[in-house]
């Protein structure tokens, strides 16, 4: 019976009032506001997800028509990407979780933080707006292609703005952490003792930096040219189609990186936590996720290959991509390689991180089918490619995302979960994510084109399986989701460091105080994950001194 | 036989992708649920700290650096005939427009879906009349996007008798996944009289040629369906309700609504249909076709 943790309020008690959280300055609270706003949004996109497998049950009109369709998986893909999959991650979590890693009280920009939380719920108005007026939502497609996005009448300047003004969001998050992470290091931390989420959001905000301008500038040019009808991509008023498409994909490859250098991040996190033992090559996950952000950034032109592209272009994107594949697969091999000698406790978190590796191994290795020229021109636009970026995103950065949930939801709420049903919930979402996307690789192979309202009979049987699968995959998430909210409010009070983690976020209560910290943390001994009740082994201790 | 030339090469790098994937899938997650069990806390209480491991993470570096290049070697050296088509192949033109495929051979004959003869190469010169679309023939395993203002173009050699699906792959807006055809592989005979048969377009109405030609039929019907745009079915003299600069405005069709829904077809929408769907064809369709079309128009009472 020890109370002397309650010592200071903490962060929900601090203030009260809608008020004090609107406008709240508190990392922890914006983190948490983010994770309301963008769980609200998954669980609507998901909601369009199934509708769509539904009407995909069986060849022919099932529940909607056509036009309807083309709307859904417009809205569907733009709600996933810019309001659910390119925020997720570092919104939530970064902002939850960056300072008490770093051991400091907040971010560097407190306010620029409220005012990125604010810009995304500007943003996410504006496409929600697009469904009550006009024609109705956009029809493009997330990719905005031109010359359809210039002239079809469906509210695409609308979409596009909303996606212009959450990019504004994510520039400033990006900023705020590159700032903290150069400034804000608690004493004695260098960038070689920072957790490897600090280091791959590190990696991220600069891309959300530097490529997000882009894309903000490019859908800026789709609405001159729907508004002021300057001819700038469709070449019946002089435009250039194909510009579109390096602009567009100039920014959005590299924001697949957005997705998944923080996912790759969390996993990083767990996996060391779970086993009890340090990270297996740490220098080489932190300095690949530079490389990674680095390469990506000119490998956009795989996504192009059959729109006419030169054969020399074709050579280097493709070689290029190959080589992105290079530090992710080392990767893959640390972590796996860090459960080696571990003293593992089988937990949700840890369960959500494999699945990652698994999914996001399954959306690596389809990629490189993707990547070799060849073999791109007979899957590119086929369901392939939609399996293909569902394992990535979803089976990966958002499967990161629900273990990011599972491992930091007792130190935001002091209270712990249902077990039993956290771990059904993970084996429902795990198998009915599979069978609902593997068969579409298949179906892919067969020769589906994407964006298909209607197809042959010779794909029914795998559409079938897929949506069968959407079934089982959304109990899960209803499992999934009502335990989270249930244990939040009747959870068992648990200690502030139920995992036995290291890192400093593990070192102040649960949920922490305002100001993080009541004392100063203390950094471990030998990097950040060098458990002290580990082992060291002889042979480390003498490379250790050679250097 | 393949259906194409370009099965062979193609199969061959997705085969050897796709091995070494299951492979390295399988590997990983065997190793993986090895060691979740292996090393729980209940069988190893206490952890070992490895920091690093040079000599493995070399050899796991350097193993995939291999592989990956031999597989962009394949990708490439597979793809790399795609770019160029053999000399004397014989060219059809491929247009593709909103959601209607139209195939012009040589001799200047047109189909609305594609055939060809056995064993000829055979180069598709893409041209799209309107938005972005993609021909794609899954069974030849070759795609390649039509562009509008861009010329495009693909080739391939048919090997064996059949007929395969052709697919419009690139999103083209709402009826995109109704833009399908068939190619049709002849023996070279069949195909020259297949060619000799096609009915000659000039027995048709000439209206009715202007309006198949630009894919006016794909969302305007005949018989009084309703598809994407009003029927043309007793279109002339019919009264409609349209949107005009936002007001709802009463009018009988005429001439005169006809050419300016030709030419600027979205300053009045016929209520209850989609604005900014039909382009203008001030540029494509002539005065005189236009006459034509009002011509057949009348006719289809
Ligand atoms: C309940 C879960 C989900 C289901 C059932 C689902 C299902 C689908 C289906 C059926 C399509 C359309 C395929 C087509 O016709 O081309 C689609 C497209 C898409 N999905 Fe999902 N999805 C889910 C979750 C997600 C998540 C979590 C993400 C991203 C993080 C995502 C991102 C996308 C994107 C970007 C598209 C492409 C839209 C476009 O073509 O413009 N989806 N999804
Ligand atoms: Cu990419
Ligand atoms: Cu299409």
């Amino acid at each position: 019976m020890t109370v002397a943790a309650l010592s200071q309020p903490n962060f929900f008690q601090a203030k009260k009032g809608i008020a004090s959280w609107l406008f709240t300055l508190d990392h922890k609270r914006i983190g948490l506001l983010y994770l309301y706003s963008i769980g609200f949004f998954f669980i609507v996109a998901a909601g369009l997800g199934v509708l769509m497998r539904l009407e995909l049950l069986n060849p022919g009109r099932d529940l909607i028509d056509a036009q309807t369709y083309n709307q859904v998986f417009t809205l569907h893909g733009v709600i996933m990407i810019f309001l659910f999959i390119i925020p997720s991650i570092p919104a939530v979590f970064g902002n939850f979780a960056l300072p008490l890693l770093l051991g400091t009280d907040d971010v560097a920009f407190p306010k620029l933080n409220l005012i990125s939380w604010w810009l995304y719920v500007i943003g996410a108005l504006f496409a929600l707006f697009t469904l009550f007026y006009g024609d109705g939502p956009a029809d493009t497609g997330w990719t905005f292609y031109a010359p359809y996005s210039v002239r079809t009448g469906t509210n695409v300047s609308m979409t596009v703005m909303a996606a212009f003004v959450l990019g504004f969001s994510s520039i400033l998050t990006g900023l705020n952490f590159i700032v903290t992470i150069h400034r804000l290091k608690t004493p004695g931390m260098g960038f070689n003792q920072m957790p490897l989420f600090a280091w791959s959001l590190y990696a991220t905000a600069w891309i959300q930096l530097l490529a997000t301008p882009i894309i903000g500038i490019t859908l800026l040019m789709i609405v001159a040219e729907r508004v002021l009808g300057i001819g700038l991509f469709d070449p019946s008023i002089g435009g250039d189609p194909i510009l579109y498409q390096h602009l567009f994909w100039i920014y959005s490859h590299p924001a697949v990186y957005i997705m998944a250098l923080p996912a790759m991040g969390i996993v990083s996190e767990v996996i060391p936590t779970f086993a009890q033992r340090t990270i297996f090559g740490y220098k080489a996950i932190a300095y690949s996720s530079m490389a990674i952000a680095f390469v990506g950034y000119f490998v956009w032109g795989h996504h192009m290959f059959t729109s006419g592209m030169s054969g020399p272009a074709g050579f280097i994107f493709s070689i290029l991509t190959f080589f992105v594949a290079i530090p992710t697969a080392v990767k893959v091999f640390n972590w796996v390689a860090t459960l080696y000698k571990g003293s593992i406790s089988i937990e949700v978190p840890l369960l959500f991180a494999l699945a990652f590796i698994f999914n996001f191994s399954i959306g690596g290795l389809t990629g490189l089918v993707l990547g070799a020229l060849a073999t791109d021109v007979h899957v590119h636009d086929t369901h392939f490619v939609v399996a293909h970026f569902h394992y990535v995103m979803f089976g990966g950065a958002g499967f990161a995302f629900f273990g990011a949930l599972h491992y930091w939801f007792p130190k935001i709420w002091g209270k712990m979960y249902n077990k039993a049903m956290a771990n059904l919930a993970f084996i429902l979402l795990f198998i009915g994510f599979n069978l609902t996307y593997f068969p579409m690789l298949i179906v892919g192979i067969m020769g589906m084109p994407r964006r298909y309202y209607d197809y042959l009979p010779e794909f029914h049987e795998m559409n079938m399986l897929s949506t069968f699968g959407s079934w089982i995959m959304i109990t899960g998430l209803i499992i999934m989701i009502i335990n989270l909210v249930v244990s939040k409010q009747r959870g068992a009070k648990v200690s502030g460091n139920p995992w036995n983690g290291i890192t400093l976020d593990w070192q102040t209560s649960s949920p922490p105080p305002l100001h993080n910290f009541d004392k100063m943390p203390v950094l471990p001994e030998g990097g950040p994950y060098n458990y002290p009740d580990a082992i060291s082994t002889h042979e480390e201790k003498e490379k250790k001194d050679d250097e | 036989m393949n259906a194409s030339n370009f099965v062979e090469g193609v199969d061959f790098t997705m085969y050897l992708i796709l091995g070494i994937s299951v492979f390295f899938l399988v590997g990983i997650t065997a190793v993986m649920i090895y060691f979740l069990f292996r090393y729980r806390k209940k069988n190893n209480p206490v952890a070992t700290n490895i920091t690093h491991n040079n000599k493995l993470e070399v050899i796991w570096t350097v193993v995939p650096t291999i592989l990956v290049v031999i597989m962009f070697y394949y990708g490439w050296a597979e793809y790399k005939p795609m770019l160029r088509a053999p000399k004397g192949a014989m060219e059809i033109e491929a247009i593709g427009q909103m959601w209607k495929w139209t195939f012009v051979y040589p001799d200047g004959k047109m189909s609305d879906s594609l055939v060809v003869p056995l064993d000829k190469p055979v180069k598709l010169n893409l041209v799209s009349k309107d938005v972005l679309h993609a021909l794609y023939i899954p069974a030849f395993r070759v795609k390649q996007d039509v562009t509008p203002g861009v010329n495009n173009m693909m080739w391939f050699t048919a090997q064996k008798l059949g007929t395969y699906d052709l697919f419009c792959a690139e999103y083209c807006g709402q009826l995109h996944s109704y833009m399908l055809s068939t190619v049709t592989v002849l023996e070279s005979s069949d195909y020259n009289t297949w060619l000799v048969t096609q009915p000659d377009l000039s027995d048709e109405h000439p209206g009715l040629t202007i309006l198949k030609k630009n894919a006016c039929l794909s969302c305007h019907s005949r018989d009084g369906t309703r598809l994407v745009g009003p029927s043309f079915k007793g279109l002339l003299g019919r009264n409609e309700v349209v949107i005009r600069d936002g007001n709802e405005t009463e009018l009988m069709v005429d001439r005169d609504y006809i050419i300016e829904s030709i030419k600027i077809p979205n300053a009045a929408i016929v209520k209850g249909y989609l604005q900014g769907l039909m382009i203008s064809y001030e540029t494509t369709v002539s005065d005189e076709e236009i006459d034509q079309i009002i011509n057949y128009l009348e006719s289809l009472k």
